[in-house]
């Protein structure tokens, strides 16, 4: 008996709170319910303290999903701080990681979000960056319906900047 | 193959913030506490958007949220206030004031552990801690179930033989922070549905009561015992309810009361209440375990013990367990006592788990460990 039924995909999203891990969880959920599935996003809080550790989990399905437990297993992690690899086990089938590609090692597919972020943010939210490298390279979402996300979930000034993360990454090699 | 539109994802928050508005409360009193935050924040923002009618009252705690809520329902008002764990002890004192001037308030509480120690996760100590407030306690799986819950429950507690305030329970992060596929209705049609709150008493300047008066010996327990006839007859109006919903808008939670899962040829049943209940459901689908079922209590007060008792009938029954999510120290458990007296005169074994204290997580794995393993179980077991 597995947590994870047949044709399900399971994500997990590991961050420091403050780095919009929960939002990025909902912006996912929400691109994938756009395109006529099934969806559960929820978090794991630590402390409720900005810097400390947050989980948040997806759940995808072309079915009904039923299990509310904490994804343990999951197909995907996606990793806003490598700091958090020296005090958590990740395991996972691909692992996203927020890493200078040039540092990368062996097991990750690293992404420098905080570069791009901080150059449009004047901040290290790197949730809408690395969500849109993890959708660029798994083709899971398209990035119409990430941008259709991003859209209900920011307003204003945000969602512009958001926007152009999004474009950026899309138009980098 | 095309395939049926699945509802687009809504948080929690969201959708429960849509029903208050779409229920046209006139009142919402707000004080913060985890994990229920996010309900008082969105209604906050209905109301800074303009797109929310009701007065919003920011006040100092929940004692005086409830107090707030009760003065506002009294004279006339249909009101919505939400709150979990510690604050709904804050406000216990206040609770049976609420059920004991027969005043329709529907709350959520996002069920949280009580401290001490300190604990923002999810279980069930909070509600069951005021299980004997005399108000009706529905407890939710889905987000959807807690939307169209919230529209229920107006109708429901503003019944001229009911009149008693409602706490719609959901659990804390399992459901207060998810966002998950729901179908919204209309305004008009909650509207429709609702209808307008016509209060059967009220405070007006024009036309004086006075209520929550001295009552001495000769008639305090007059007052009760009416209030425990309303309990009674609401078990039929929440079916009744549960069905009037179903035929007009389709979905339905059971009979209202409980909803039962793969009985027909089970031996051995689960039996619980909350967001745990889906879970198991899955379990049991992606197991094809036609030999295990499940009744999920969606109402705990007032109890349906004759709703389970007739389930229990089923002479294929041999083993129960039930989870419990929160302690009632030295004595049996909420879940279990009310079980175990519906047993008594069955060939069936009954045994307790009490399960997720404070948040743990719960897998599918250890919920079939348990039936794999019942008999070396004790009769009461904390996992």
């Amino acid at each position: 008996m597995t947590e994870k039924e047949e044709n399900q995909i399971s994500i997990v999203i590991h961050g420091l709170g403050g780095q919009g891990v929960v939002k990025a969880s909902r912006i996912l959920a929400l691109a994938f319910s756009f395109q006529n599935k099934y969806v559960r996003a929820f978090p794991f809080f630590g402390t409720e303290r900005e810097g400390s550790p947050v989980e948040a989990y997806c759940r995808v399905s072309d079915e009904k999903i039923y299990s509310r437990n904490q994804v343990s297993e999951p197909d995907y992690a996606i990793i806003f701080d490598k700091k958090l690899l020296e005090i958590k086990k990740i395991n996972a089938k691909k692992i996203f990681l927020n890493e200078k590609t040039n540092d990368c090692k062996k097991g990750f597919i690293c992404f420098d979000a905080s570069e791009i972020s901080f150059k449009i943010l004047n901040r290290e939210i790197v949730n809408t960056a690395m969500i849109a490298f993890f959708c660029r390279e798994t083709k899971l979402i398209s990035q119409e319906n990430l941008i259709k996300a991003i859209k209900d979930s920011f307003s204003g000034e945000n969602f512009d900047k958001n926007l152009r993360i999004i474009n950026k990454v899309y138009n980098l090699n | 193959m095309t395939k049926e539109k699945i509802p687009i994802a809504i948080e929690l928050s969201d959708a429960v913030a849509q029903a208050v508005r779409q229920c046209e409360v006139n009142v919402i009193t707000s004080y913060p506490i985890t994990p229920q935050t996010l309900i008082l924040e969105k209604l906050s923002k209905l109301k800074a958007n303009g797109k929310l009618k009701a007065e919003f009252v920011n006040v100092e705690s929940e004692h005086s949220s409830l107090s707030a809520a009760i003065g506002a329902s009294a004279a006339g008002s249909r009101v919505f206030t939400s709150t979990s764990s510690q604050g709904l002890l804050y406000m216990a004192e206040m609770l049976p004031i609420a059920s004991g001037l027969r005043l329709p308030i529907v709350m959520v509480n996002a069920n949280r552990a009580i401290s001490a120690p300190i604990n923002i996760w999810n279980d069930h100590s909070d509600s069951m801690f005021v299980r004997d407030s005399s108000w009706i306690q529905i407890y939710c799986e889905s987000v959807q179930e807690a939307y169209d819950t919230i529209i229920q429950a107006y109708k429901i507690a503003e019944n001229k033989n009911i009149q008693l305030p409602i706490m719609i329970c959901i659990d804390g992060f399992y459901l207060s922070h998810v966002m998950e596929n729901a179908e919204l209705l209309e305004d008009r049609q909650v509207k429709s549905f609702v209808r307008n709150f016509i209060p059967q008493k009220k405070l007006d300047f024009k036309k004086p009561i006075t209520i929550g008066h001295v009552a001495s010996p000769d008639y305090y327990y007059k007052f009760k015992e009416e209030q425990e006839k309303a309990m009674k007859l609401s078990l039929n109006e929440i079916k009744k309810i549960n069905s009037e919903f179903a035929q007009g808008f389709k979905r339905k939670y059971g009979d209202g009361l409980i909803e039962t899962c793969n009985l027909e040829n089970a031996e051995t049943v689960f039996i619980s209440l909350g967001s745990l209940c889906c879970t198991i459901k899955g379990a049991l689908i992606e197991k094809k375990d036609n030999k295990t079922g499940l009744i999920r209590i969606r109402t705990f007060m007032p109890f349906p013990k004759d709703e389970i008792s007739k389930t229990l009938n089923n002479k294929k029954i041999k083993k129960i367990v039930v989870i419990d999510r929160s302690l009632a120290f030295g004595t049996d458990n909420p879940v279990y006592s009310e079980i175990k007296k519906l047993c008594l005169n069955k060939n069936i074994k009954i045994k307790n788990f009490i399960l997720g204290l404070g948040g743990k997580n719960i897998t599918e794995k250890e919920l079939f460990g348990i039936i794999d393993n019942f008999d070396s179980f004790k009769e009461v077991n904390i996992l």
